[in-house]
């Protein structure tokens, strides 16, 4: 059985560390902050300016100048402060921020990621995404294995214009986890979903992959 | 401290459209801080809209929403070329574009805030990781430094700037407010004039020198703005007994 959003965001989160700088990416991704385990410190990085993002606010006490690179209201922390946005990118950019979690249509066997266009629709532009995968030190992406029409997104090479040319460390779909050490190195297999085979896997990606799934107990 | 005070009251306008008396024009390039619809210079944006000038190049992260901050220029054809990093809001930006009546450059928006920062600071360009190996990196230098490549971005410079701050004294100094603050500040820099509107214009004195934002160097003229807006555009709440995060 294919995870769901949730169990995408929950097994994102198993990533995380004590004392982390995370960023994460709208849909999806933001829903990682929900599973930050207890007693554990993660700082969420918002990049339109601030350190220490808070929950969203209780009913009534939205203020307009407080919100997150979704323009949704949030609320400051004791720990919390604000910035420009070109300290925000020198953050990003510079390698503090430890950790990138964010969505993809498409991610090929070399780690290029293509998330910000599809030609030939409307163009809402690349946000703050090439510059997050472009200087955070360790980027997870998290997406459906397959498109609707049930063609692969992990694939041999993308054909979407690339937000970023080998810089995925980490995919996660809801049929597999596949990591790597190293930017130079190739993709494993590490984890499956409940019910999925390796053999499925294969059968919907046209990326090569090694295989280290842990041996059944 | 006479001296000091005499020459800073002449940054201060009455209000938004005598602030930008003789400095908007036709063609004019225009720095507009702002992140969405936070921290927008609404009075300022409603008052180039009333001057009606036409053919402007914004150099803004987005491009308001329909009717809402620049949107209100979109309305009315007034901008010709836009810059920025993310439009997605915006029906009558998506409209125009498709007509080819609207052009847009896409910027990362790290690149595009580093570039305003490097126009400010007098930085030619700088070389960064930010897209290379993508379209960005097209028509672009680039260049390989231990094994790594980097795309050669130009600073950026405008006509005028226009930004939004919380507090500001009659010598042009600045203090934004939470993420308020974004893109004003290297914006502030960007101008060759920059105009700067608040919500409350306080004497000379008033600002701790050691909070200030934007020294009062970086803006030439300052305008108190009356009832502000300050539209949200995602109102996300949590019930008081939940306990996620986000919704």
């Amino acid at each position: 059985m294919p995870w769901s959003r949730e169990q995408l965001a929950e097994r994102a989160a198993r990533e995380l560390r004590d004392g982390f700088y995370v960023n994460l990416g709208i849909g999806i991704p933001t829903l990682v902050a929900n599973y930050i385990p207890a007693g554990m410190k993660v700082v969420l990085q918002s990049e339109n300016g601030m350190l220490g993002m808070g929950p969203f606010p209780y009913e009534g006490d939205e203020d307009a100048d407080l919100i997150n690179a979704g323009k949704q209201t949030i609320t400051e922390l004791p720990i919390s402060s604000y910035f420009s946005s070109a300290d925000s990118f020198a953050m990003i950019r510079g390698g503090h921020i430890n950790l990138s979690v964010l969505g993809g249509m498409e991610v090929s066997a070399r780690g290029d990621l293509a998330n910000w266009m599809v030609p030939g629709k409307v163009v809402k532009g690349m946000g703050g995404a090439m510059d997050l995968v472009a200087g955070v030190r360790r980027v997870i992406v998290l997406m459906e294995h397959v498109a609707r029409d049930g063609s692969p997104k992990f694939k041999s090479a993308c054909e979407l214009p690339l937000t970023g040319a080998g810089v995925v460390d980490m995919l996660i779909t809801d049929l597999a986890v596949f990591s790597r050490p190293d930017r130079h190195s190739a993709f494993d297999l590490i984890e499956l979903a409940p019910g999925v085979s390796e053999a499925d896997v294969r059968a919907r990606s046209t990326a090569q992959f090694g295989s280290a799934l842990p041996a059944r107990p | 401290m006479t001296t000091a005070s005499q020459a800073g009251s002449g940054k201060v306008y009455p209000d938004a459209a005598a602030a930008l008396a003789g400095i908007a024009r036709d063609g004019m390039s225009i720095l507009s801080g702002g992140f969405g619809l936070c921290g927008i210079p609404e009075h300022l944006i409603a008052a180039l809209r009333d001057l009606g000038v036409k053919g402007l190049t914004v150099i803004s992260n987005n491009a308001g929403i329909d009717d809402v901050g620049l949107g209100q220029l979109l309305k009315t054809r007034q901008i010709r070329r836009m810059i920025s990093s993310y439009v997605g809001e915006n029906k009558e930006f998506e409209r125009q574009y498709l007509q080819g009546e609207l052009e847009i450059e896409f910027n990362p928006q790290g690149t595009l805030a580093e570039r305003i920062r490097a126009g400010g600071a007098g930085i030619y360009g700088f070389y960064t990781r930010t897209g290379a190996g993508t379209q960005v990196a097209s028509g672009k230098e680039t260049r390989v430094v231990d094994g790594e490549s980097y795309v050669l971005e130009t600073g950026l410079t405008a006509d005028l700037a226009i930004v939004k701050a919380w507090k500001g004294d009659r010598e042009g100094n600045l203090v934004y407010r939470k993420t308020a603050r974004n893109f004003n500040p290297v914006m502030a820099t960007a101008g060759r004039v920059t105009v700067a509107e608040v919500e409350q214009l306080v004497e000379v004195g008033e600002l701790d020198p050691d909070h200030i934002h934007t020294p009062g160097i970086f803006v030439q003229r300052i305008v108190q703005g009356l009832n502000y807006r300050k539209p949200i555009e995602q109102r996300t709440v949590r019930k008081r007994s939940s306990h996620a995060v986000v919704a």
